[in-house]
């Protein structure tokens, strides 16, 4: 305490106060293990899931190919030059939580986040191997590291390592073939950079999961801080009904005769706080809206004979009118507004853009990069050569012949080099880089006019599919 | 508990005020300025350990020794001993069976690229086009030849070199010390014929009297010249320094001497083959 008289400069620290959060039954608790087991569910099986894409390409659904810069993902396999998709769905994902925020609150930061979700886990097992909050706070207390202690944190650090390896070891398996990367991994033979990547996330996991934990939210994490822009006073957030509630039991207006309140003051909602405050003082930047809270305080409702809802999912308009004896208005009300719909509208537009790109690109595309040191090249009877530099693409699973033509001016010839046909052999889901080159006779008006407009032609002779560029042919001007 | 929820209610401050809104002297979280000592930590030894302060000339070199000098060093040994088999495999193949080769092509042609850029480019341009006095190696006329085994000979031997005895060599006379004015006149009108419009077609026949007996030894009876000896094919519509009635005259009155250095005292075997590979698929090659 800072003395008046001899003040002690403040001190720079400020320790964690430990959260040891109680269990709770209740539909809130309920759905946020649903959403666990869905959440990790996916990331932990997906890289497992096989995908038939014939012999020249990975069978694994979903596979970051960093070494081949492919992106597969099911039936849809990204190149680098379409990496578009993938900032489209960044987008989606943004206006998506910004639709959210709006609508609902943190809820991306109460039930989804990884952060919540795997110190949720991590919190399962620390109460499953040290008991339940009071069990937890003795153990805590507890100065002497007798063999109980010792063996109890023992045990909670391994599991969490293990969850920690296994989440690091999930990560990798997404960058190459899981089944090959398993065995590798257990015969020691992998690459060090993948033992390298466990290592560092089973780290920041059992770290982030088990020790930072609320810490991360509170002092780390941006998020928090910009979604206070998406949020309004028609959002649903998690309050307390004061008006209600108030004066709790134990406070002094009570003991001074005023009738007592629904709030009971028995801490419920506070001890299952996962950060650590008390609902009952307002909105806090701390509260992740995770709903434990509702859970406890309901049942405590229940087994008292009140009405639930003292802590509830409500809006900042709802507190005016049900302060005026109104009831609140019904949630979705509150929901569809001017800028939940702008949000929805513009999530919608992106999507239905990437769709519409998804089904119109084509299989086989071609850049044409003309060379221009020199602009065109004399041969000697005369007749004017341009020279190209022409990467053709197949996306396909298996190698096509390709033939390449130019329309514009029936002049102009077109020519490969090392072959002496107009096709060649593009190699499955790859490029080829050939030069091409175009002559013009020494009369043909291409030769003697500076620029002329042709079109490059490649079409893959094994099913017709066409694709062309517009370039320019340079003559000689006379 | 109750001294910590007071403690919690009464927050330091700094003292600034601002329309009476206090600027609090909020504590920072311990593993904060864990991280903060350790990153200062961190510097101290990365000053020691790495390149840090500017001194005069250059800055302290830091007890590990790192530069990336001493870097590049290596990689290029490495890199040196990556391609040492391709090397090898390259200075030993046939000239005219590496394109049948489509990984030895491709590493030629790159190789190539890469030696012609250094070596090659500073006469011959860095597309190859070349320039006046310095042959472009696109088209489709060669002086020494265009098939890969003489163009590998032209680079290998050079062109009327001093340094190599092999070496690619003719000399035109200058046919300003052997003919009159008028003969000379005659005979570039003449040469001009062969490919194009004469400036003066009246002295047109004259020349080709004054070629005959003056120039078809080198250039052939009808013009096309002779590879043999480097003499150029005045026929078609490639000139190394020009084709107009002035370059033309000068030329023959004075004569030319281009010259190119036998690369064979700098370049490695397989560094000569690249270069000739890739020379070889610009467009002109045969």
């Amino acid at each position: 305490m800072v003395d008046a008289k001899t003040p002690e400069p403040p001190s720079l620290y400020a320790a964690r106060e430990p959260v040891f959060p109680k269990k709770v039954y209740g539909k809130f608790r309920n759905l946020k293990w649903l959403i666990m087991a869905v959440t990790l569910g996916v990331y932990y099986l997906t890289p497992w899931i096989r995908w038939d894409r014939g012999p020249n390409l990975p069978d694994q659904a979903v596979l970051i190919d960093l070494a081949n810069r492919r992106f597969f993902f099911f039936w849809i396999e990204i190149w680098p030059h379409e990496f578009y998709f993938i900032a489209g769905l960044l987008v989606m994902a943004g206006l998506g939580l910004f639709l959210f925020t709006s609508a609902l609150g943190r809820v991306w930061c109460g039930y989804t986040c990884p952060q919540t979700v795997w110190t949720d886990l991590f919190i399962l097992v620390e109460r499953w191997i040290e008991g339940d909050r009071n069990a937890r706070l003795r153990l805590h207390r507890q100065k002497k590291w007798d063999l109980r202690k010792l063996r109890l944190r023992l045990t909670k650090w391994i599991v969490w390592l293990l969850i920690g390896a296994a989440t690091g070891g999930a990560w990798v398996f997404y960058f190459t073939d899981a089944p090959t990367l398993m065995g590798d991994l257990l015969m020691l033979s992998a690459h060090p950079v993948a033992y390298t990547t466990i290592a560092i996330l089973t780290a920041t996991t059992f770290f982030f999961g088990g020790i930072a934990r609320e810490q991360v939210c509170t002092y780390a994490c941006p998020w928090p801080r910009i979604q206070a822009a998406m949020i309004d006073e028609d959002t649903l957030i998690v309050g307390y009904r004061d008006w209600r509630g108030e004066p709790r039991k134990h406070s002094e207006a009570v003991k001074e005769g005023e009738p007592q309140g629904d709030c009971i003051d028995c801490m419920a909602c506070v001890n299952v706080c996962p950060v650590g405050i008390d609902i009952r003082d307002g909105q806090q930047l701390e509260c992740i809206t995770c709903a434990l809270c509702i859970d406890a305080c309901d049942d405590i409702m229940e087994k008292i004979g009140k009405p639930r809802g003292l802590i509830d999912y409500m809006a900042l308009t709802d507190e005016t009118r049900e302060r005026a004896g109104h009831p609140p208005k019904p949630i979705m009300q509150h929901i569809l507004r001017p800028r939940t719909l702008m949000y929805t509208s513009l999530w919608s537009l992106v999507g239905i853009l990437l769709v519409f790109a998804l089904f119109v690109r084509p299989d086989i595309e071609m850049t044409v990069a003309p060379v221009r040191n020199p602009i065109f090249v004399t041969l000697a009877d005369g007749s004017i050569r341009n020279t190209y530099e022409v990467r053709l693409l197949n996306k396909h699973g298996d190698d096509r012949p390709f033939r390449l033509s130019v329309t514009g001016d029936p002049a102009v010839r077109l020519q490969l080099e090392g072959t002496a046909y107009d096709t060649v052999s593009v190699p499955a889901d790859s490029t080829k880089l050939q030069r091409l080159y175009l002559v013009a006779a020494p009369g043909a008006a291409a030769a003697q006019t500076k620029r002329s407009d042709i079109r490059l032609w490649v079409e893959d002779i094994s099913n017709g599919e066409r694709a062309y560029k517009n370039t320019v042919f340079n003559g000689k001007e006379r | 508990m109750s001294k910590k929820s007071d403690q919690k209610h009464e927050v330091e401050t700094t003292g600034h005020v601002w329309d009476g809104i206090e600027e609090y002297n909020n504590p920072l979280p311990r593993w904060w300025l864990w991280v903060l000592y350790a990153c200062i930590a961190w510097g101290i030894w990365y000053v020691i350990a790495y390149p840090a302060w500017p001194m005069i000339n250059q800055a302290t070199a830091g007890y590990k020794g790192w530069s990336t000098r001493a870097n590049i060093a290596v990689e290029l040994a490495e890199a040196e001993a990556a391609n040492a088999e391709i090397n090898a495999k390259l200075a030993s193949t046939e000239l005219t069976m590496i394109a049948k080769d489509p990984e030895l092509q491709s590493y030629a042609a790159s190789a190539g690229n890469a030696v012609f850029k250094t070596w090659c480019a500073q006469c011959h341009g860095s597309g190859a086009a070349g320039t006046k006095g310095y042959p472009n190696l696109l088209d489709n006329d060669w002086l020494w030849g265009g098939d890969v085994d003489a163009i590998h000979t032209t680079i290998r031997h050079g062109v009327r070199s001093d340094d190599d005895d092999d070496t690619r060599y003719s000399e035109m006379p200058k046919f300003g010390e052997i003919l009159e004015q008028e003969e000379i006149t005659q005979v570039v009108n003449f040469v001009m014929s062969l490919s194009g419009t004469p400036d003066d077609a009246s002295t047109v026949t004259p020349g080709s009297v004054v070629f005959a007996d003056n120039c078809a030894s080198c250039h052939a009876d009808d013009g096309t010249g002779d590879r043999e000896q480097g003499a150029p094919n005045l026929t078609d519509a490639i000139w190394l320094y020009g084709g107009d009635y002035d370059t033309l005259t000068q030329t023959v009155t004075n004569s030319r001497f281009g010259v190119m250095p036998p690369w064979s005292t700098r370049l490695s075997e397989a560094e000569m083959r690249a270069v000739a590979a890739y020379v070889h698929q610009l467009g002109g090659g045969e």
